[in-house]
């Protein structure tokens, strides 16, 4: 059948190997593209709106539920916003330890996408299930690894999924020596396995597709790879402090859809790990930049099904730049008078003012924003969170739109697993997007 | 896969943090798996099963119309049912929604547009459906969470420990918050996690939900001695077990 013919109806209803609730709907009618939209379909939780009223000390404990995958991430960009908003500048060791509970997320986080959430259409298996059996010691590793980084963040913050001492203000428990050490010697023995990673990824076939976009993350001056600090900027050119996050995001509804979009310079933007790639290759830890070179990724890559190629990269990058920080605290010791007792600030340890903070943090799916407005006892009047997810959004249907007219000569299923794969390269986190309204309301 | 039980894990509103806690368990994960029957699981599989579940694990709170369905009919084909984790089992932190007013609280957060968004007052697993074993925590704690599934297994009960999160903490030899001038909820929260977040240095929130029978009179006697505000103790109360309210004894 011609092309110009051709129906096509995609109905993925909840999306598997992704984090939340999605649905993609295509509708081709005698080659026209009529649908291509990414529904989100999770329960909302009304996070923004529990927040008020509670104290800002609690807003971290809080938040960190907003996602189980990116707790460490939500934690910072909340204690970012929150320090920001009471005018409390956190020690550069706590800045340094904050640092090192990013990479060890992001490495957890892209281990979690690749191995098990990607791998598997790569190989042609549903889940990671049957690779049990047939790849054994790839299995193995990817939970050896995984395990790994939640033992680190164990040492460090108590646990990674929801973790304990990292707070407003600082650490309640800071790592001794033989801390630091059971840290260090857990991520040498690390390196092996990602020696093995780089090499089986390097095998993987990524399908070929580009659109060219505007990529947006952290920025900054200096020579460190931007996720904890940085204005806010874009491949197109863009650069702002991070307190103009609105002006970045541009939030907006679309009429065919009321989930609320994003766009900065054009009809869309995309974060996450390829677009702080595309941003700030050159400063990426020289073995990653070695891996990046070696599976042939360059700044500005725009396959989008690459972001998972970015991941890897950024996995080397993570590990190794984790290694130095622990190397560095080896060496100069941990201050552990800097260890904090604030509960939630009952004894007035940490003094507020009222204000208005804003926490921008590169979490393993993009940027974050998190924002309070606080009144001078520190009770929480407002509160907003953008998440990278809902960011992307916008842009992966404009993926779709483009890679759908490309793909009519294949079959329903093999442009239905093509969209799955696509939707699945961003990795997105859709419980965290508590911002979204369910596309099908809309049109009643 | 032969007769080992099908076991299913279904997500409702939650985090998912606690489905991510048994990727961490590491290779130990194998080991689990090798004595059960994945037959689904959302967010690593994309394997769908239509017939009975042997186990399903339920995670999240029920806060729609949709999801209270849902919930009656996965119950229906399932023999056992184990609500997992803190949203699932007293309703968590997505119960202080419940302090506010539905339309307040959906204007709140989307504006103009709330009322596309269906939402009912947050209810835990056990409010809606009959249950079998609980798993507490936020996220759950992965010794007992292998504790349950060996029960669960062996077809024995499994009783959630019933006495103050205090007793494990002072087998920790932490140093009592209420020493520090700090409020904590260890003395009404359910032990079970081994005081995982005092030892870490931060306070006890009750993620655990509240012992069945808590020292009324000493906490009283606490309250006074170290003049805590009671809206304090209140509101801390508030960040997991507001869904109590919705119990009719009023437990």
């Amino acid at each position: 059948m011609e092309n110009s013919q051709r129906n096509v109806s995609v109905n993925v209803e909840y999306l598997t190997r992704v984090e939340g609730h999605g649905n993609i709907v295509v509708d081709v009618k005698n080659g026209e593209l009529k649908t291509c939209e990414l529904r989100i379909v999770e329960a909302p939780r009304f996070f923004e709106g529990m927040l008020r009223g509670r104290s800002i000390f609690e807003a971290q404990h809080i938040t960190s539920r907003i996602c189980g995958i990116c707790a460490c991430g939500h934690t910072l960009a909340s204690i970012q916003a929150a320090e920001d908003a009471i005018g409390l500048k956190p020690s550069k060791q706590t800045t340094e330890f904050r640092k090192f509970l990013l990479h060890m997320e992001n490495l957890d986080s892209h281990l979690l996408h690749i191995y098990l959430l990607v791998a598997p259409d790569l190989l042609g298996v549903k889940s990671f299930v049957p690779l049990i059996n047939s790849h054994n010691t790839v299995v193995r590793r990817a939970l050896r690894m995984k395990k790994i980084c939640n033992d680190v963040c164990d040492v460090l913050v108590g646990r990674h999924i929801h973790p304990i001492s990292s707070i407003v203000g600082g650490f309640t428990k800071l790592p001794r020596e033989k801390d630091l050490d059971t840290m260090l010697s857990l991520l040498y023995d690390m390196r092996k396995d990602m020696e093995a990673t780089v090499e089986l990824a390097a095998t993987l076939k990524f399908p070929a597709f580009e659109r060219d976009t505007e990529y947006v993350g952290l920025v900054s001056d200096d020579a460190e790879y931007p996720m904890l600090i940085g204005d806010v900027g874009s491949t197109d050119g863009v650069r702002m402090n991070k307190k103009d996050y609105k002006k970045i995001t541009n939030e907006f509804v679309v009429p065919h859809s009321s989930a609320k979009h994003c766009k900065l310079s054009r009809e869309s933007y995309a974060a996450g790990a390829l677009a702080r790639f595309n941003l700030n290759a050159n400063k990426l830890h020289p073995n990653a930049r070695k891996v990046a070179d070696a599976i042939g990724l360059k700044p500005k890559c725009t396959n989008p099904y690459l972001n998972t190629a970015a991941q890897l990269v950024e996995c080397v990058h993570s590990l190794e730049d984790g290694i130095r920080i622990l190397e560095g605290f080896k060496k100069t010791g941990v201050d552990l008078k800097e260890e904090i007792t604030v509960g939630l600030n009952e004894n007035g340890a940490i003094k507020v003012k009222a204000g208005n903070g804003v926490g921008a943090v590169e979490v393993p799916r993009g940027i974050l924003f998190h924002n309070y407005e606080v009144d001078d006892k520190g009770i929480i009047l407002k509160a907003n969170c953008i998440i990278p997810t809902g960011q992307n959004c916008n842009n992966i249907e404009h993926d779709m739109k483009k890679l759908v007219p490309e793909i009519l000569d294949k079959s329903d299923d093999e442009i239905t697993l093509a969209l799955e794969m696509l939707v699945r390269a961003y990795d997105p986190c859709i419980s965290c997007s508590a911002h979204f309204l369910d596309v099908k309301f809309v049109n009643r | 896969m032969g007769n080992k039980p099908k076991v299913a894990f279904f997500d409702f509103a939650c985090c998912e943090g606690c489905q991510l806690q048994v990727a961490n368990m590491g290779e130990m994960l194998l080991d689990v798996l090798g004595a059960i029957d994945v037959v689904e699981f959302r967010e690593v599989m994309s394997e769908k099963w239509d017939q009975d579940y042997d186990v399903a694990i339920i995670e999240g709170s029920i806060t729609t119309p949709h999801a209270i369905e849902r919930i009656k009919k996965i119950r229906e084909r399932s023999k056992v049912l184990i609500a997992y984790g803190s949203c699932a089992t007293i309703g968590g932190v997505n119960g202080m929604k419940n302090n506010y007013s539905l339309e307040d609280i959906r204007k709140s957060v989307y504006g103009k547009d709330f009322k596309f968004f269906e939402t009912v007052p947050t209810q835990s697993v056990p409010q809606t459906v009959k249950v079998d074993y609980l798993i507490h925590g936020c996220p759950v704690y992965i010794p007992e969470v292998v504790k349950v599934l060996k029960a669960v297994l062996a077809g024995l009960p499994y009783t959630v420990p019933d006495h103050a999160v205090c007793v494990e903490c002072k087998l920790n030899e932490n140093v009592c918050h209420y020493q520090r001038g700090i409020t904590c909820l260890g003395p009404i929260t359910r032990a079970g996690c081994n005081s995982w977040c005092i030892n870490n240095g931060n306070i006890c929130y009750g993620c655990r939900g509240m012992v069945s029978n808590p020292n009324q009179n000493g906490a009283i006697d606490v309250i006074k001695k170290f003049k805590i505000p009671i809206d304090l103790i209140k509101n801390k109360m508030n960040m997991y077990n507001k869904c109590r309210e919705n119990d009719k004894s009023g437990k």
